[in-house]
């Protein structure tokens, strides 16, 4: 084969293996069961070498087997520690993890002081090596993946119960332990297969990264499954693309010298800088999107008091606006000299108050937005105080902090239960009395 | 004294010096190691352990690409800011990205360890970078590099893992309070004025230190293994911190002379490294199976006596109220045991009674003995008791209080007879009208 076509091929065998790793490994996620691969990928090492010290030859599909078969156990040791003993779920996939491994490692210096020929091919589950895919191995990853997609597909609305409410599922009465073992199993399949091309830690990445992306784009699991896929499948195309001398003959630059770079780390940079990104850059769950969402509910907030502020102040001059000097409003709260400045200018710019000698006074757009802020503030206050049962001097800050959120058809029910009261003043446009002092 | 035992042949791994070095070194790295494990055993997260042992690969490269050199400072100071980065990483990407726990640590140290293998890779090409040095680490080396100290051939890498092994101590003992507070209750912790958060990267930065010194000397696998399986082991075995500790340290010992002895060439003949872990997790599993109050053996044969007892005084109570309806019939024993539920273990239960002369046969009928009369009479006052409370205090309808009382009767002791005495006054019949025995007639 020529080089491109080495290249394409596992570029193939990788996309199809981030894939199915990123379908099964958002369910191991959503699970809470994200380190379960990571413990997979190690328990593999001593299975591999007791393959190989049984064939004496390195068959692919004999020592993923071997492979899963000690993955299987230490999940099956997991569960019954966890459930049997003192010892909890992540010391007890520690202990599986790190024992097993260790055992891998003895077997392992058995296995290449026993044979004549050096076992390299052992080697590559440690670091992985996915310049050695071939024909055949990219076949046995597709079948591996259209299993895993089988399973899923069947199992879909199991997954998806025992993903988000095992209690729920449990008390339906769903085999939840079975379907459990088949979702870890599962996952153990698709790691395994993967060992060789990624390695040891880095195919425990390529199981969490994708899922964990993913999640930061949507609610939904059918999305959430796709979404990963396709991160897990662009991640392997990617990394391969960048560790191969592709770049070289296409562009003419060398990134990454594919002498030195195993493709394994390049896939999992890639999924982590997809990861990063979504983390950032999400529309509704990234850490962006938050944050900006945090500061407007943050300059609302900070709006309304300063507005509530100035209608306090105005209040008993009313229907005349007067104007209000600074220190005014500054003893109000706790206010920062600076920041009542700034949040001034702000609402004269917006037309709600205007300049009179240096002091300020509410526009009439002004005075209707303060009273109408000044209005829910109230009417929440009344009603936690009248039919939450709480003490009248424990009202402001409670209400201070969720007037700014109330819906208006909320404030249209309050509204209707105190005219029912008839304690709703009938005066348009007008305001409550507070139920305490100023 | 090595000479002595020498001669018994199961000895002979031990009695070089080369072997004595090793067993020495490996024995303070997993000390070391167990030291700060019991921490996170206890916090629930041993994972970060594994997580901080990946992840400091790119601390280590950059320290060494800085300092030129695999001098032991910079990569400590390297080994700690990444020990820390992954701590704070995984705290904000579950704080502010609401990731799993779980899976943000995943995330978090799977892309450190792969920037470290391409930092690597670039950066560093001089360097063999050795797999079985990574997770085997170095630890045969301890048996020939070695330096003179007050007149003893010492291993040089004692000088790497001892200052740890204290640094660990001194803090222990320093923070034992705080440390253990936030370890057991964080919540508690913060009201007492420690900051559980302090606490948390001052644990991390330990972790992440003496996992940097061990990875070199023992390789990352037997550093996680020391981390979590003693003090999992020392947990099954202890309920107060103090003890758990000293016990894990003990583990720890015996892992790497117990490890040695399998490495050696009479045994297994493989790397001392792997073999310590397979011995640690050897105990492990002894402990999980034998240790005497959490092992899976000890808490069978308590269930099988506790079953055994509740049957025994099932036949006990079934024989009472059968005399106390007519006094003149008896049961078959066969009777007796199919009316308990029957199996091999309801003829066991009937067998203890008559072993212990609670009953006797005669004529192929079950008689109860004074004695066994008397205790049936204990176990029916504290049923009916309980069921009169269960009416008059807590107002349950008559035909709803059977059921609970016979689930409870059989752990109703003396003291709770008492106070059920003293809140009831006076009470000689049950619900459904019979007699509340008094065991002074």
């Amino acid at each position: 084969m020529t080089a491109p076509s080495i290249t394409m091929n596992v570029m193939l065998g990788t996309a199809l293996l981030g894939a199915t790793a990123g379908t099964i490994g958002t369910f191991a996620v959503l699970r809470r069961r994200a380190l379960v691969g990571d413990m997979l990928s190690h328990a593999a090492l001593p299975g591999v070498c007791i393959a190989f010290l049984i064939m004496q030859d390195r068959n692919f599909v004999g020592l993923s087997l071997g492979a899963l078969a000690t993955g299987l156990v230490g999940i099956l040791v997991i569960a019954i520690l966890t459930r049997w003993t003192r010892t909890k779920e992540d010391a007890a996939i520690g202990i599986v993890l790190s024992t097993w491994f260790g055992a891998g490692m003895v077997l392992l210096s058995v296995a290449q002081r026993q044979t004549t020929g050096y076992p390299a091919g052992l080697k590559s589950y440690l670091l992985g090596e996915a310049a050695g895919i071939g024909r055949g191995d990219v076949q046995l990853i597709a079948l591996v993946a259209l299993i895993c997609l089988a399973i899923v597909s069947v199992l879909y609305k199991e997954f998806k119960l025992l993903s988000f409410d095992v209690d729920f599922a449990t008390a339906q009465g769903w085999p939840t332990l079975v379907l459990d073992l088949v979702m870890m199993g599962t996952l153990a399949v698709v790691t395994i297969v993967g060992l060789p091309i990624c390695g040891v830690i880095l195919m425990a990445a390529l199981i969490i990264l994708p899922g964990a992306s993913a999640r930061f784009w949507t609610n939904r699991l059918g999305r959430l499954l796709v979404i990963a896929a396709i991160a897990g499948a662009a991640a392997g195309v990617i990394g391969t693309f960048l560790g191969s001398p592709l770049p070289k003959q296409l562009l003419g630059i060398e990134l990454f010298d594919n002498t030195k770079y195993p493709p394994g780390p390049l896939i999992v940079l890639t999924a982590a800088t997809f990861f990063l990104f979504s983390m950032l850059f999400a529309p509704q769950r990234g850490v962006l999107a938050t944050a900006a969402a945090e500061l407007q509910l943050r300059q609302r907030i900070a709006r309304e008091h300063l507005l509530r502020a100035l209608y306090e102040i105005s209040e008993p001059y009313l229907p005349e606006r007067p104007a209000v000097a600074e220190a005014q409003v500054l003893a109000q709260r706790s206010w920062r000299r600076w920041w009542v400045d700034w949040w001034l200018s702000r609402l004269r710019k917006r037309g709600l108050i205007e300049r009179v000698n240096g002091d300020v006074r509410l526009t009439p757009a002004g005075l209707g937005a303060a009273a109408e802020v000044t209005r829910t503030h109230r009417l929440w206050e009344m009603f936690l105080v009248e039919s939450a049962g709480i003490a009248a001097d424990h009202v402001d800050r409670d209400a201070d902090a969720v007037e700014h959120m109330l819906p208006k058809p909320l404030i249209r029910e309050l509204e209707e239960r105190l005219a029912a009261a008839g304690r709703l003043p009938m005066v348009p446009q007008s305001v409550p009395q507070s139920p305490h002092d100023l | 004294m090595f000479i002595i035992i020498a001669q018994l042949d199961w000895l002979e791994p031990f009695a070089s010096p080369v072997a004595q070095r090793i067993i020495l070194v490996g024995a303070l790295t997993n000390i070391a190691c167990a030291l700060v494990g019991c921490y996170l055993v206890l916090r629930r997260m041993s994972l970060m352990g594994d997580a901080i042992a990946h992840a400091v690969l790119p601390g280590l490269v950059l320290a060494f690409i800085f300092s030129g050199s695999l001098n032991i400072a910079p990569l400590f100071l390297g080994a700690a800011a990444v020990g820390l980065l992954t701590t704070f990483l995984t705290q904000t990407l579950h704080q502010y990205g609401r990731v799993p726990t779980d899976a943000s640590m995943g995330v978090v140290f799977t892309s450190l360890f792969a920037l470290g293998v391409v930092l690597l890779k670039t950066y560093v090409s001089k360097i063999h970078f050795d797999v079985d040095c990574v997770f085997e680490g170095l630890l045969y080396q301890a048996g020939f590099d070695t330096f003179e100290f007050a007149g003893y051939e010492l291993p040089r890498q004692l000088r790497t893992v001892v200052p740890v092994v204290i640094i660990n101590l001194a803090v222990i003992f320093v923070l034992w309070k705080e440390l253990k507070v936030s370890a057991f209750d964080p919540a508690l912790a913060t009201s007492m004025g420690i900051s559980a958060t302090l606490m948390h990267y001052l644990l991390m930065m330990l972790v992440a230190v003496t996992t940097v010194a061990s990875f070199e000397v023992v390789g990352s696998i037997l550093v996680i293994a020391m981390l979590i399986v003693p003090p999992a082991t020392a947990q099954l075995l202890t309920n107060r911190l103090a003890p758990m500790i000293a016990v894990a340290c003990v583990f720890a010992i015996l892992s790497a002379i117990l490890g040695y002895w399998l490495a050696s060439e009479q045994v297994w003949n493989v790397d001392p490294s792997g073999a310590m872990v397979v011995a640690a997790g050897g105990m492990y599993a002894l402990a999980v199976l034998f240790a005497p109050q959490y092992g899976i053996l000890s808490t069978l044969i308590r269930n099988l006596q506790t079953a055994l007892r509740i049957l025994r005084e099932d036949l006990l109570l079934m024989l009472y109220r059968l005399e106390e309806i007519d006094a003149t019939k008896r049961m078959r024993p066969e009777e007796a045991v199919a009316a308990v539920g029957g199996g091999s273990l309801a003829r066991w239960a009937l067998a203890m009674l008559r072993h212990r002369g609670r009953i006797e046969i005669r004529d192929g009928r079950l008689h109860m003995t004074d004695d066994g009369r008397w205790r049936a009479a204990r176990l029916v006052r504290g049923h009916r008791l309980w069921e009169t409370y269960l009416v008059k205090n807590l107002g349950l309808q008559p035909d709803h209080v059977h059921a609970p009382a016979d689930r409870v009767e059989h752990f109703i002791h003396q003291p709770l007879r008492e106070e059920l005495q003293k809140e009831l006054e006076d009470t000689h019949r049950d619900p459904h009208g019979r007699d509340i025995p008094d065991l002074n007639s």
